[in-house]
């Protein structure tokens, strides 16, 4: 029993970067933007982060900077595919290595100038982003280890996710995003102003990208840099979309399952049957391979991409 | 509601497509963004407190400033090429194939398995197995997800991407488990491939530069003067008008899905048996991802792809010297990749469309 309330713990911790991803993805896709940078815009929000902390001791900062740069990383990819209308497909996956190659660049330069051998975050900030304790809720049995004991990115994740979710689904601003994601000619036509709703939907979903690259760098690489510290996730993020089928409440969900997937092979009891650690890493990939097939045969509308995904908007082509 | 669209000025820029740019044209506005992407890489460098035209300039002599230096560029080169062909295939035909990185490594771990375990055979032989192995392993991989786009229209972008990842798995599962090298302590590795199992070299470097060449030459051919080559790039512009001029859409797919991945997989049988001499899982390292970056910007054109491929080979090398002689991380080969590739893909944009500024011109039709 308390292995198990352990392995949940760790699924929400383990989920937390790609609940990030996910929800910034999702807000590129509803403007009709597959943005596949979101591996670059992670990595590029856990340097920016990192280092932002390190400098100035404040979390605050480190999580503005974060933001900001997973909206620079966005600004690149917005310009490129909205203005310009450049190829959405390469321009994402330029922005991924372009993103993961500066945050590792710059991860090095600071390391070689700095006088030490490692880069570590300042013990305030340690001490900030460590887990809560709220006394009395903290301490009920079960219910308080499994809700109230988490490290503040988590409980932004949950927040955003919610703010997300009304933003889509309750606001007039969410109308027209999904108006453009399914029609931009035909919301271009009802006086929607298609082009600055798609920057500010695709910045923020890179500022909250950002986020995500900040709690793999600071939180689980334990507040020592570590190049690669996106590793991935990112990837998993854009995935993780289709499975959560672009609602921001059900990635919550979906993340913290495959938060599970990710941390699955330190909690199966060894006990029953070894299985090879490799095939552990592989699980997330293969359910996410899966989730694809299975949602493409299943093909509901009422699930699936925005209808103008992937193809860029030209005003004077309809 | 006549009177309120009458208030609604003509926006300040508009957007205008314009009529096909000349060829010389185009080639102009490519190379001033080459430039500019130059300079913005060069301000890059300044920012971090380094002189831009003598880091420039040491990437160019690292590369060539010795025998032993223009072997080890071509030795960048010749997986970065061959790769960059087989992505080609299937970009020409729009198929989203982002998994060349996975096709890479099915690719070396299938030729790999004839090079550990049957390592007596005549040397031509066991290439030539090693060879077929590596184009089946890297085509099958590349099928699986052809297959399901289309059969069920499966997102084939992150169907490629997963298998990557899948792929890297089962070279860590086999290192760990069953093709762990007993004669090694410490960390688990693939036992080094035997002399007879190793690729000859031409020249100071790996046959390999010999097949890549000869497949630049099989690709353009392929795709200009074949029927299979225009079959693909109908599929390209346009799936429905390949239909209705009676082209098996699917078949096409599903073959030209097999070629793209069986030459990423000839990649990986030449990287793993020429270059490392192991099968170790580095051994596409990226080489995948760099690949669609080299085709895209080649224009999916196979003798660009030489050159483009030859510039990037050029940077990694440099970049190598680069940190060796000042200490600045090999990432900046990727950053200053992907700095030149945002500027072309912002260029393409002026070769097929203009900027109109209110009151300049802009009368409208």
């Amino acid at each position: 029993m308390n292995m198990f309330l352990n392995f949940l713990i760790a699924a929400v911790f383990a989920g937390t970067p790609l609940l990030f991803g996910t929800l910034g993805e999702i807000m590129s896709e509803k403007a009709g933007h597959l943005n596949l940078g979101v591996e670059g815009m992670m990595a590029m929000g856990a340097c920016a982060g990192f280092m932002a902390g390190l400098l100035t001791d404040s979390f605050i900062v480190a999580l503005i900077a974060a933001f900001a740069a997973g909206m620079l990383g966005a600004l690149i990819y917005a310009v490129l595919t909205v203005t310009f209308m450049a190829d959405q497909n390469v321009t994402g996956l330029t922005l991924a290595i372009f993103g993961t190659g500066l945050s590792n660049f710059i991860g090095e330069y600071m390391l070689v100038n700095s006088t030490s051998s490692s880069l570590k975050l300042p013990e305030k900030i340690t001490a900030t982003i460590s887990n809560i304790n709220i006394p009395g809720l903290s301490s009920i049995p079960v219910v308080g280890q499994l809700f109230f004991q988490y490290n503040p990115f988590v409980y932004l994740g949950i927040l955003v996710a919610i703010l997300c979710g009304i933003y889509l689904n309750h606001t007039k601003m969410g109308l027209n995003l999904r108006a453009i994601g399914e029609n931009p000619a035909a919301a271009d036509a009802a006086g929607i102003k298609v082009t600055k709703i798609k920057y500010i939907n695709i910045l923020l979903g890179g500022g909250i990208c950002g986020i995500g690259g900040a709690y793999s760098s600071m939180i689980i690489c334990g507040g020592v840099w570590m190049s690669n510290s996106v590793n991935g996730l990112g990837w998993i993020a854009v995935a993780l979309v289709i499975f959560a089928s672009w609602s921001p409440t059900k990635a919550i969900f979906g993340s913290f399952i495959f938060g599970a997937f990710n941390i699955l092979k330190y909690y199966f009891p060894k006990t029953w049957i070894t299985i090879p650690s490799a095939f552990y890493d592989m699980l997330p990939f293969i359910i996410t391979a899966l989730v694809l097939v299975i949602t493409s045969i299943r093909k509901s509308k009422e699930n699936s991409q925005p209808a103008s995904c992937g193809v860029n908007y030209f005003r004077e082509e309809r | 509601m006549s009177e309120k669209m009458k208030r609604t000025k003509e926006p300040l820029i508009r957007t205008v497509k314009i009529a096909e740019r000349s060829k010389r044209e185009t080639m102009k506005l490519r190379v001033i963004a080459f430039a500019m992407a130059l300079l913005a890489g060069g301000l890059f460098i300044l920012l971090i407190g380094f002189s831009p035209i003598e880091l420039y300039g040491t990437i160019i002599s690292g590369a060539f400033r010795s025998k032993m230096a223009i072997q080890a560029t071509v030795k960048f080169m010749i997986p970065l090429l061959i790769s960059s062909l087989g992505v080609t295939l299937a970009f020409k035909m729009r198929f989203w194939n982002i998994g060349a990185e996975g096709q890479i490594i099915m690719g070396a771990i299938c030729s790999s398995y004839f090079a550990l375990f049957h390592s007596d055979w005549p040397h031509a032989l066991l290439l030539a197995a090693m060879f077929a192995a590596g184009f089946v392993g890297g085509g099958l991989w590349g099928l699986l997800p052809a297959y399901f786009k289309s059969k069920f229209e499966t997102n084939e972008t992150l169907f490629t991407l997963m298998l990557n990842y899948i792929a890297l798995h089962i070279i860590s599962f086999l290192r760990d488990g069953p093709w762990k090298d007993p004669g090694s302590s410490g960390f688990p590795k693939i036992a080094r491939f035997e002399a007879n199992a190793q690729i000859d070299k031409v020249l100071g470097v790996q046959f390999g530069w010999i097949i890549a060449i000869l497949l630049v030459i099989v690709v353009y051919v392929y795709l200009k003067y074949t029927k299979h080559g225009y079959e693909i790039s109908v599929v390209g512009e346009s799936q429905s008008t390949a239909k209705y001029a009676g082209m098996n859409v699917k078949k096409i797919i599903l073959r030209t899905m097999i070629l793209s991945g069986g030459i990423a997989g000839i990649t990986g049988m030449i990287q793993s048996a020429g270059s490392d001499m192991t099968l170790a899982s580095s051994v596409a390292g990226g080489v995948g991802f760099t690949a669609i970056i080299v085709a895209w910007l080649a224009n999916l054109n196979p003798v660009s792809i030489l050159w483009v491929s030859f510039l990037f080979s050029v940077l990694e090398k440099g970049s190598s010297v680069m940190q060796s002689t000042y200490g600045i991380s090999t990432y900046s080969a990727a950053v200053l990749q992907g700095i030149i590739l945002f500027f072309i893909l912002g260029c393409e944009f002026f070769i097929r469309y203009r900027f109109i500024v209110r009151g300049k011109g802009g009368v409208r039709q």
